[in-house]
C-alpha cells in the first residue's frame, strides 16, 4: 500500500514526458537552439507543470503532514554555493549535447531506445564518479 | 504546443501526488542518486517510482512510437553528455524535474539559480555545436 503513491506518480510522470515531447532529443535540442531554428513549444511543458504544481504547495501550507507519512521530506537549503552553479553548468551542457535530461532518458530507455540506454548507462557512471569523488574528498 | 502543455500538466500532477501523499520532491536525479547511497527504508519508494515510470514508458511508446524520438548526436557525444548529466546533477543537487518543476513551484532561490544556469549552459552548448556543424 505504501508504495502505491510513488508508483502512480512515476506512471503519471512517464506519461507526461511522452506526451509532452521531452522524450524526443531532436525536439529538446531545437528548444535550446534559440539562435538557430528555435522551437519554443517545450516551454509549455514547464509552464503546465508549474501551473499545476504551484497549487500543491498552497495545500502543503495548510496540511500538518503528508497524507500517508508523518513528515515532509523537503530541502531546506537556501544558500547559493559554487557546487550548485558548477553542477548546473555541467548538467546543462550535457542536456544540450544529447537532448536528454534524467527523466526522459530513463523513460526512453524503458521504451527500448538504444541511444537512451547508452546515455542512461553513462549518466549512472557519472553519478557513480560523483559518489567516488565525494568519498575521496569529504566536504 | 497543446500536447506539450497537457504533458506538462501531467508532470505537475505527478509531482503533486508524490508531494502531497508521500511528502517528497519528485526530482529524478535525486531519486536515482539516492539508490547509489541506499539507506534503510529509503529504497523501495524510489524503485516503485522508477517502475511506474518505466512501465508507462514501455507501454506508451508501444502505443505511440513517435513519442520517443531520434538522437541526432553521435554515440561518443551521447556518452560524454551522459557523464556530464550524471556528475552535474549530483554536484548541483537536481535536474529539470527537481529544480525545474518542483523547485520553481516552491520558489526556492537555489532552484531558480540552477534553472537559469542549466538553461543558459544548454543554449550555449547547442549554439556552439550547431555553429561547428555548420562550418564543418
Amino acid at each position: 500500500m505504501k508504495l502505491v503513491p510513488s508508483f502512480v506518480s512515476g506512471a503519471l510522470f512517464g506519461a507526461g514526458l511522452l506526451l509532452s515531447g521531452m522524450t524526443r532529443p531532436d525536439k529538446v535540442i531545437a528548444f535550446l537552439d534559440i539562435f538557430g531554428d528555435w522551437d519554443p513549444s517545450l516551454a509549455a511543458v514547464m509552464g503546465g507543470a508549474i501551473g499545476v504544481h504551484l497549487f500543491a504547495y498552497l495545500l502543503v501550507k495548510r496540511m500538518p503532514h503528508p497524507v500517508m507519512t508523518e513528515r515532509w521530506s523537503l530541502p531546506s537549503r537556501r544558500d547559493i554555493d559554487p557546487r550548485l552553479v558548477v553542477g548546473a553548468v555541467l548538467f546543462g551542457v550535457g542536456w544540450g549535447l544529447a537532448g536528454y535530461c534524467p527523466g526522459p532518458a530513463l523513460t526512453s530507455t524503458a521504451a527500448g531506445a538504444g541511444p537512451a540506454l547508452l546515455f542512461t548507462g553513462s549518466m549512472l557512471a557519472g553519478m557513480g564518479l560523483h559518489r567516488a569523488w565525494t568519498r575521496l574528498r569529504p566536504a | 504546443m497543446v500536447a506539450a502543455l497537457l504533458g506538462g500538466m501531467l508532470i505537475g500532477l505527478a509531482a503533486s501526488v508524490l508531494l502531497l501523499v508521500d511528502g517528497r520532491i519528485m526530482g529524478i536525479s535525486g531519486i536515482v542518486g539516492g539508490l547509489l547511497r541506499p539507506s534503510e527504508g529509503d529504497v523501495a519508494w524510489r524503485l516503485s517510482f522508477l517502475l511506474g515510470m518505466g512501465i508507462t514508458g514501455a507501454i506508451g511508446s508501444f502505443l505511440y512510437p513517435g513519442a520517443v524520438g531520434p538522437e541526432p548526436s553521435t554515440p561518443l557525444v551521447v556518452v560524454i553528455a551522459g557523464l556530464l548529466v550524471g556528475f552535474g546533477t549530483q554536484l548541483g543537487n537536481g535536474c529539470t524535474s527537481g529544480h525545474g518543476v518542483c523547485g520553481l513551484s516552491r520558489q526556492s532561490p537555489r532552484s531558480l539559480v540552477s534553472v537559469m544556469t542549466f538553461m543558459a549552459a544548454g543554449m550555449i552548448a547547442v549554439t556552439l555545436i550547431s555553429r561547428l556543424r555548420g562550418q564543418g
